[in-house]
């Protein structure tokens, strides 16, 4: 049998993609969880880590059922987002822990220097935790490659070519079967 | 020219200040950092009015509160907070991102000139001696043009030589500008060698304020002597009071002494007694019959300090000799039996107990 690159190379952009997206809205979620203090913001940092405990299949589910007005289209489109939320509150937390280690003395003394917040946080913040942020990227995108049971779900071979573990699961239950041509299964 | 008036966090003062430095000075948690962060627009308080130069930084009452960057203030944090990732220079250009280009690097140029930081200037923070980053960063804070500095004294991390530099360095900014400048001391010498005035702060409020000279001759209350560190504090009960001898006699726990006149108090009345531990004189006991103001005491520690040796007698009475009296004295005996000797016209007398 020849060996095929395309689940890999597919499962590497799709993570990609997952992972960007989950950052630009994990970013300022975190920004705001670990400098501000708001009523509520105790419930939210609880919610937005609930996801990381939840199985993914089940978290999945509930997705799908919250959706469930507006079916969703299964498409490599669905699949990213899926991703995405699924690896954002690993992503959520390792940022703004991160985020939190740099000291507000730095920050402060930005600002009192003229800097406004925009200016505080890209000249300074982001700077000070550039290798905890690194490290979240890193963790978020191997979450979002390794993920097998949310995107399955949602993904399936719905013409969007084989992720890698959803490739490796099927080939799995292919042996089992006893059935080696992939055609059949596709078929 | 400063005015504040602060509530809330704990805090309650009102205080102003013109050119020179300012000195807050108090216990950790006294609220000292929690000005400081106020005026800079870091904190906000409960109530109060913060004006700088007829200009309102914070009003609770009209909801004024200006964010620290249009506040026009300097700030040295207790951390120093240079930027880690940028050279001193750019971490002196960073204030200065809206003036044109020539007009930055000249300011720049002339602040490196100033504090002798043209060597280091390239290097970054971690990468330049102790002295260099404490020039680097009230240079950095000075770089706006402030109209008020705010100082938050670095508490660990300056020895000896360093603490010389860093009061070599306000002096020089206080000596040079006319900016009011308040500084959060740790300790009484830092006020008493920079301040022309202090604030003593307990538990965010204002205990005493004026003059580190005339805050430490005389301490408006027990907790004011305490807080300065001023050791030998004893309740007492005035028993006599002679205006013609112009003498006091006051009752201690264990023995009484001849005082200086005390106008204003009256027979009866309970009192702090203060004495300072280096006027008070101390000898060891030799078995004559004790003079004016002379009491046996117990010696239970000796410690040796820099100049001086330390006494702690039995009753919480400290002395401080000169280590040539403490060394020469009659060694043929391992006599703890000592004789402390009270000068009537070192002895302090503050409120009620």
């Amino acid at each position: 049998m020849p060996l095929d690159w395309s689940p890999l190379w597919l499962s590497l952009r799709y993570a990609g993609w997952a992972t960007l997206l989950a950052s630009l809205v994990a970013l300022p979620l975190a920004w705001i969880l670990a400098r501000r203090r708001f009523p509520g913001s105790a419930f939210l940092d609880a919610a937005a880590t609930l996801p990381l405990v939840l199985p993914p299949a089940v978290l999945v589910y509930y997705l799908l059922a919250a959706l469930g007005r507006w079916p969703l289209h299964f498409s490599w489109h669905a699949a990213v987002g899926v991703s995405a939320i699924y690896t954002l509150p690993l992503l959520l937390r390792m940022i703004r822990t991160s985020l939190a280690a740099v000291d507000r003395s730095f920050e402060n003394a930005a600002r009192v220097l003229g800097a406004g917040e925009w200016r505080t946080f890209g000249r300074v913040t982001l700077p000070l935790a550039w290798r905890g942020l690194l490290a979240a990227l890193l963790a978020g995108f191997a979450r979002a490659f390794a993920d097998f049971g949310a995107t399955a779900i949602v993904a399936g071979n719905a013409g969007t070519g084989w992720l890698l573990p959803i490739a490796a699961t099927a080939l799995a239950a292919l042996y089992i079967g006893n059935r080696m041509w992939r055609g059949q299964v596709l078929a | 020219m400063i005015q504040v008036r602060l509530g809330g966090h704990g805090v309650d003062v009102e205080f102003q200040a013109a050119s020179g430095i300012t000195a807050l000075f108090g216990a950790a948690g006294a609220g000292k950092t929690f000005i400081l962060d106020a005026i800079a627009g870091f904190e906000t308080p409960a109530s109060g009015r913060i004006i700088l130069d007829d200009e309102i930084l914070f009003d609770a009452a009209s909801r004024v509160n200006l964010p620290p960057r249009s506040r026009h203030c300097g700030y040295v944090a207790r951390q120093w907070a240079l930027f880690p990732h940028m050279s001193l220079h750019d971490n002196l250009l960073f204030p200065l991102a809206g003036l044109a280009r020539l007009e930055r690097h000249r300011r720049v140029k002339e602040m490196l000139e100033r504090f002798a930081l043209q060597e280091a200037a390239p290097r970054r923070p971690r990468d330049v001696s102790p002295v260099e980053r404490l020039r680097a960063t009230v240079a950095r804070a000075l770089i706006g043009e402030p109209k008020l500095l705010l100082v938050d004294e670095p508490a660990a991390g300056l020895d000896i030589a360093l603490r010389a530099e860093w009061h070599g360095i306000l002096r020089l900014v206080r000596d040079e500008t006319s900016l009011p400048m308040l500084l959060a001391a740790r300790d009484p010498e830092t006020c008493f060698d920079l301040a022309a005035n202090m604030l003593l702060l307990d538990a965010g409020r204002i205990l005493q304020s004026g003059p580190p000279r005339q805050v430490l001759d005389q301490p408006v209350s027990v907790e004011a002597a305490r807080l300065l560190g001023i050791r030998n504090l004893f309740p007492a009960e005035i028993v006599a009071l002679d205006p013609g001898r112009n003498t006091s006699r006051l009752r201690l726990e264990n023995f009484e002494l001849t005082g200086p006149y005390l106008p204003g108090r009256l027979r009866g009345d309970r009192v702090w007694l203060c004495v300072e531990p280096g006027q008070l004189r101390a000898a060891p006991h030799d078995g004559a019959k004790p003079s004016l103001n002379q009491v046996p005491v117990r010696l239970e520690r000796a410690s040796e300090m820099p100049r001086a040796v330390r006494l702690e007698f039995a009753g919480g009475i400290v002395a401080e000799i000169a280590r040539r009296d403490f060394e020469q004295r009659p060694k043929d005996n391992d006599n703890k039996e000592w004789m402390v000797e009270f000068p009537p016209h070192a002895l302090r007398v503050l409120g009620c107990p």
